[in-house]
């Protein structure tokens, strides 16, 4: 079995001509890619199709992948660049990180999730519905950090943005997803106190 | 110190671990002493587990099965250096570096080097006729396209410095 091989050592199969150590990769990633992906398409039938392209795409491009940096630093690269183009075919607004709309946005989101937030009492649901209701941006960059586990000069990496810049968005954010929860969930992050 | 962040952007940067061990001990010293950023860094601590407690998203069961299928159909593409073979640039290169060169002196060939001057330098600049070098607009056009290919040559050139500066910073 390729599960007990790290990164490297199942890319090196794949490029050695072993197809079927990919599935290792592509279970050990697909999660991540998944949540990514739903971050930008806000529904599980887009996600699930970006993601499999993503990574049919990331097959097609190992032999580029040097080892400069980790390998889910790369794979989450094409994850930005492919959701971007998923967005742009579909012709939905991207939003800025400025773009007041955002939270117009996530206040129309909202008024459809209130019907199931009796029942989301958890904090993993809240939290999870909460990240929802953030911009793109917002929720990618959240994601990465909390979730892909990637530090800020991975994110900027991926973002293809500065550092700097890639903090910004990240204290952003979590501002933001603070107001959010602070607005409609004040009562569940009190109980869970 | 920081002192020009706010104080919850440097409260996040000692959650998150980045602050340097100045700082570091500035916030620390700070939350011994202060009420206030005592009850902020536990506010934001909040947000911060409640961050960690969010979960991934699972795609189909059959998504690693539906990969593998598509995959099979494919071929990994050779790796992008692997097909930009460095001959070939170095050629075009050399073919440009040989046009200019022979430009400059065909330039210098036109001049008449028997004419005397006053002036120390050999050449009397002000009696070449330019005309008869830059008149053809064939000429011309190869030059424009010389310069921004030269252009492109330098743009390329910065970027790479700028990325290797980057990854060694």
């Amino acid at each position: 079995m390729s599960t007990g091989l790290n990164d490297n050592e199942l890319i090196s199969k794949v490029l050695s001509g072993d197809q079927q150590a990919y599935a290792g990769l592509v279970n050990r990633y697909q999660n991540y890619v998944f949540t990514l992906a739903l971050r930008f398409t806000k529904n599980r039938e887009d996600a699930e199709e970006v993601s499999q392209d993503i990574f049919v795409k990331a097959y097609r491009a190992l032999s580029d992948f040097r080892g400069a940096s980790k390998f889910s630093t790369w794979l989450y690269t094409i994850v930005n660049t492919t959701c971007i183009t998923f967005l742009r075919k579909k012709r939905l607004e991207v939003h800025s990180l400025d773009n007041e709309k955002v939270f117009e946005v996530a206040d129309s989101l909202d008024s459809g999730m209130r019907a199931n937030m009796v029942e989301q009492k958890s904090r993993v649901s809240m939290v999870n519905t909460a990240i929802k209701m953030l911009s793109t941006d917002d929720a990618e960059v959240i994601t990465l950090f909390y979730k892909a586990e990637q530090t800020l000069e991975e994110i900027a990496q991926i973002l293809g943005i500065e550092a700097n810049t890639a903090k910004v968005r990240l204290h952003r954010a979590r501002t933001r997803l603070k107001e959010k929860m602070e607005l409609h969930f004040a009562q569940e992050v009190k109980d869970l106190n | 110190m920081n002192t020009q962040h706010s104080p919850e952007e440097r409260l996040w940067d000692y959650i998150d671990g980045i602050s340097s061990p100045e700082e570091k001990t500035v916030i620390e010293q700070l939350l011994e002493s202060d009420e206030e950023w005592r009850a902020k860094y536990g506010e934001l601590l909040e947000v911060q587990q409640i961050l960690h407690s969010s979960e991934l998203e699972a795609p189909s069961m059959r998504f690693t099965k539906n990969v593998m299928e598509e995959i099979t159909k494919l071929h990994i593409a050779p790796a992008t250096k692997t097909y930009i073979n460095k001959r070939i640039i170095w050629g075009i290169g050399i073919f440009f570096i040989t046009l200019i060169v022979g430009f400059i002196v065909y330039g210098f060939a036109q001049i008449d080097w028997t004419v005397q001057s006053d002036s120390k330098i050999p050449v009397d600049f002000s009696k070449v006729d330019y005309s008869k070098i830059f008149s053809n607009q064939l000429v011309n056009v190869f030059m424009m396209i010389n310069v921004i290919l030269g252009l492109f040559l330098l743009d390329r050139y910065l970027a790479n410095k700028r990325k290797q500066f980057r990854e060694e910073a």
